[in-house]
């Protein structure tokens, strides 16, 4: 490590200083080296105490968290292609077809996103910001498997570039990042994101049983496109045609059709106790969502009638479609999440609600927890504002009784 | 831009386009750019600018309702009383925008049933009514006319830029005529949904805006 640390001091730091070759692109080499060792900024006043904890290690530890999704995705999307295919796979190959279509997508996902980074931080000569790093690795994971490549990289030069840049860059966003490149393919090319035939594409008869008509509509929330489908009748089934055995366990497991990081419960549970225990993720806002899902799934539960789909047990919502990754990994984003305690309760229970919300009623779109997180990104400075007032109110108020006792 | 340069060329000698008077087409192109700068007229630019042509009809139709709105009330702005100016100026607009109306039923049908409703919400146009108020009621008719001729080229290249843009990506065409080669189709080249959405075309707007800004210094805010 030390031999490292003088390598990059003595000969590399010379040529992106000021008057070296490359001093154009210094913030390229100070991202690098901040990303290897600790900044070599020392504290000139105020407070000199400072943790080890800073931007990047942050974002490495949701990074971290994300993993078991990741690679339970990996694994899920040749499962899935070999449950639609028919044909039988052992773990490694499952998990080895996943990962080959997986591994471009996160790849082009950072390379691009980076590289519009650097360029503005070259461009606007401030330093790296690390901001990326999870945006990165967050847009793949909302991705169906098979989404062409160079949809990724659009997606993500829109999302860097209208969803944080022009803002101001990181921690300036307004929307959460990796969301707006979802909403972003959404609307641009809605039949590859409705997921229809990325189980079994390369193989005929696997592409026709998908085609039938079992898990067109959304991506991913395959089992909500069965479940708004009008002939829906409360049973669920998997790419290959047969019903899950639990459909609940099954689904809280994740082997069920999806985007590639956000089908396995469990998964993302794992990385999202992680995030709570090491205190960089929201416990408020996950606990709030689910608690709002699962509320609205009840007064659903109660007004069903014949609907089916309104009619489902409300604990289903909870492990189906995106709503458990967006809880985790979205909706606790400290950027575009509101920042107060009572506000975070509020922002999460509306998340939850909206998204059901969208889920039963609106049959355009059966999965709702991109647009609901997106709205609720947007209500955060309000829902902020209207917390912070009622406090200073309520403060006032006592200070008021306080001085009229003392008279 | 054009256009500018153009009535230029035509008339030299006049000092009907003295520097000051030029400066009435110019200002409008950039630096108080209807759109861009003033944000006027954004309905409209969202709405019609999915494809190049409409967008062109919709500048044509914008252009001559400002430019003749401007001469008629500059002529009688000495008449019109002050305290009933803008029920005035309304008559003037609306009677104008139902001529291009009819005229585009007359002569563009498809064109003008695409273009629906925002032919007749013309009259409603922040440019239009801005001009009136803000110039041509306190201006000679040349100068009106110089104005109104600014102010619509500026709405139009705004308008045109965006449904360029919209209209390449979104549907692969230009003018109606198909642009991206069959080839990159096959290759598995997919035309932008969103582009033909209103929101990206503020998105667009936008971006214009903040070319213009970077290389407009005028138009930047003073930093305190």
């Amino acid at each position: 490590m030390k031999a490292l640390h003088k390598f990059l001091t003595d000969k590399i730091e010379p040529h992106f200083v000021k008057g070296g070759k490359l001093e154009k692109i210094w913030p390229v080499y100070d991202g690098f080296a901040t990303f290897l060792f600790v900044p070599g900024h020392a504290t000139h006043k105020g407070a000199h105490i400072r943790d080890a904890i800073d931007l990047k290690r942050t974002m490495i530890m949701v990074v971290l968290a994300m993993v078991p999704a990741l690679l339970f995705g990996m694994f899920n999307v040749g499962h899935q292609h070999y449950l639609a295919t028919g044909e039988s796979a052992e773990f490694m190959d499952k998990f080895l077809y996943g990962a080959i279509k997986v591994l471009p997508i996160v790849i082009v996902s950072y390379s691009v996103g980076l590289g519009v980074e650097f360029l503005f931080c070259i461009i606007k000569k401030h330093s790296i910001n690390e901001g990326f790093l999870v945006s990165g690795m967050l847009i793949p994971l909302i991705l169906p498997a098979d989404i062409p490549l160079w949809m990724v990289a659009v997606a993500t030069i829109f999302a860097v570039v209208i969803g944080k840049e022009v803002f101001g860059g990181t921690g300036m966003n307004i929307l959460n990042v990796a969301l707006v490149a979802r909403a972003f393919l959404f609307f641009a090319y809605p039949t590859y994101m409705s997921g229809d035939m990325w189980v079994g594409m390369d193989n005929r008869k696997g592409y026709e049983v998908v085609k039938e008509g079992l898990v067109d509509g959304y991506t991913g929330a395959t089992n909500l496109a069965q479940a708004a489908d009008a002939s829906f009748a409360g049973h669920f089934r998997n790419v290959s045609g047969v019903g899950y055995e639990n459909t609940f366990i099954d689904s809280f497991l994740g082997l069920i059709p999806g985007s590639i990081g956000e089908t396995s419960t469990l998964a993302i549970l794992l990385g999202g106790l992680f995030l709570v225990i090491i205190g960089v993720g929201s416990w408020r806002i996950m606990l709030s969502v689910f608690t709002g899902a699962y509320v609205m799934g009840l007064i659903f539960n109660l007004v069903a009638g014949d609907n089916a789909f309104m009619a489902m047990p409300a604990h289903y919502h909870l492990v189906f479609g995106g709503l458990a990754f967006g809880a985790v990994f979205m909706a606790t984003d400290p950027v575009s999440a509101a920042q107060t305690n009572l506000g975070k309760v509020i922002y999460g229970f509306g998340i939850g609600v909206l998204c059901i919300l969208i889920r039963v009623v609106n049959p355009a779109y059966p999965e709702g927890m991109m647009l609901a997180i997106l709205f609720f990104n947007v209500m955060a400075p309000l829902i902020d504002y209207y917390v912070v007032q009622g406090n200073i109110k309520s403060r006032v108020k006592r200070l008021k009784l306080a001085t009229n006792g003392n008279k | 831009m054009s256009t500018a340069t153009e009535t230029v060329k035509k008339e030299p000698s006049e000092a009907l386009f003295s520097k000051k008077r030029l400066k009435l087409i110019t200002d409008p192109l950039n630096d108080s750019n209807p759109v861009t700068v003033q944000v006027l007229g954004i309905c409209s630019a969202l709405a019609i600018t999915v494809q190049l042509k409409p967008s062109v009809i919709m500048f044509v139709g914008v252009f001559f309702v400002v430019v003749m709105g401007n001469l008629v009330v500059s002529l009688l702005r000495n008449v019109i009383p002050n305290r009933v100016r803008i029920i005035a100026q309304l008559v003037i607009v609306a009677g104008l925008v139902s001529i291009v109306d009819m005229t585009l039923k007359a002569v563009q049908y498809d064109i003008s049933k695409q273009l629906s409703v925002f032919v007749g919400l013309i009259i409603t146009n922040c440019i239009v009514m801005g001009r009136l108020e803000a110039f041509a009621m306190g201006n000679k008719p040349w100068p009106s006319i110089l104005d109104g001729v600014g102010n619509a080229v500026g709405y139009g290249v705004i308008l045109v830029i965006v449904a360029f843009f919209r209209e390449l990506f979104g549907s692969g065409k230009l003018y109606g005529f198909q642009v991206i080669p069959q080839s990159f189709y096959e290759m598995g080249y997919v035309n932008n949904g969103f582009m033909m959405m209103p929101p990206m075309a503020l998105v667009i707007v936008g971006i214009i805006i903040w070319v213009q800004r970077a290389r407009n210094q005028k138009l930047i805010e003073a930093q305190e």
